[in-house]
């Protein structure tokens, strides 16, 4: 029973991760781009974890730990560089 | 029988729940409402698949890391959301045209980055001011 439940998990997970992508190719602002980024992260960190209950090898957990810290240093990299670097719209 | 009902719940409920983050980050019309979407239901959504994956294990270790993931994302998710939407608002991104309120209208300098805590002029106040 629980193989069901990871293989619907495993579709509604990448349902998820083509409409996160689609936000990543259309997005109209930079902003909106790094907002999907960060979602698909956690979609990734999701997949790592079904993954895990699937194989049973615990050992990816520590990949999703590091994902998830690595995916908030994008996030604040990519802000940084839009409020300091990067050109305005409003001009 | 009766725990890996549980562990589908949970597990299946976390999946909807990062569904409905992508959904809305596709469908939201605006860089916040995106925001609100995604950091909400991708901290749940973590946090249930974590909840059926400690269940499922039952052991020391696999909770340790688990219980530091979500605590993780807890942590780095309001932030990385936070700091994206002021990188959104200092860079203009616009908002939705049917926003009623911008309470920063008036007292930032998009320029200067200066904040100014007293009242904006009156012909710098927001139409829809108020309720």
């Amino acid at each position: 029973m629980l193989e069901y439940t990871l293989m619907t998990a495993y579709a509604i997970l990448s349902l998820a991760l083509v409409l996160a992508f689609i936000r990543l190719v259309i997005g109209p602002s930079l902003p909106d781009r790094v907002v999907a980024l960060e979602l698909i992260a956690s979609l990734m960190i999701g997949f790592i974890a079904i993954y895990t209950l699937s194989s049973k090898a615990t050992a990816f957990l520590d990949v999703a730990m590091v994902l998830a810290l690595t995916a908030f240093l994008a996030a604040v990299g990519f802000a940084r560089l839009l409020e300091k670097g990067a050109h305005r719209d409003a001009d | 029988m009766l725990t890996e009902i549980l562990i589908s719940l949970l597990v299946l409920l976390g999946a909807l729940f990062m569904l409905v983050a992508a959904l809305g980050v596709l469908r939201m019309p605006d860089l916040t409402m995106r925001l609100h979407a995604t950091t909400k239901a991708g901290v749940l959504g973590v946090g249930l698949i974590m909840l059926g994956l400690v269940i499922y294990f039952m052991n020391l270790g696999v909770s340790a890391r688990a219980l530091a993931i979500v605590g993780f994302t807890m942590l780095t998710s309001p932030i990385a959301a936070h700091v994206m939407g002021r990188a959104g608002y200092v860079t203009g991104v616009p908002m939705w045209q049917h926003s009623i309120k911008d309470e920063l209208k008036g007292r930032y300098h998009p320029h200067t980055h200066e904040l100014a805590s007293h009242a904006p002029p009156a012909d710098a106040q927001a139409p829809h001011d108020g309720h």
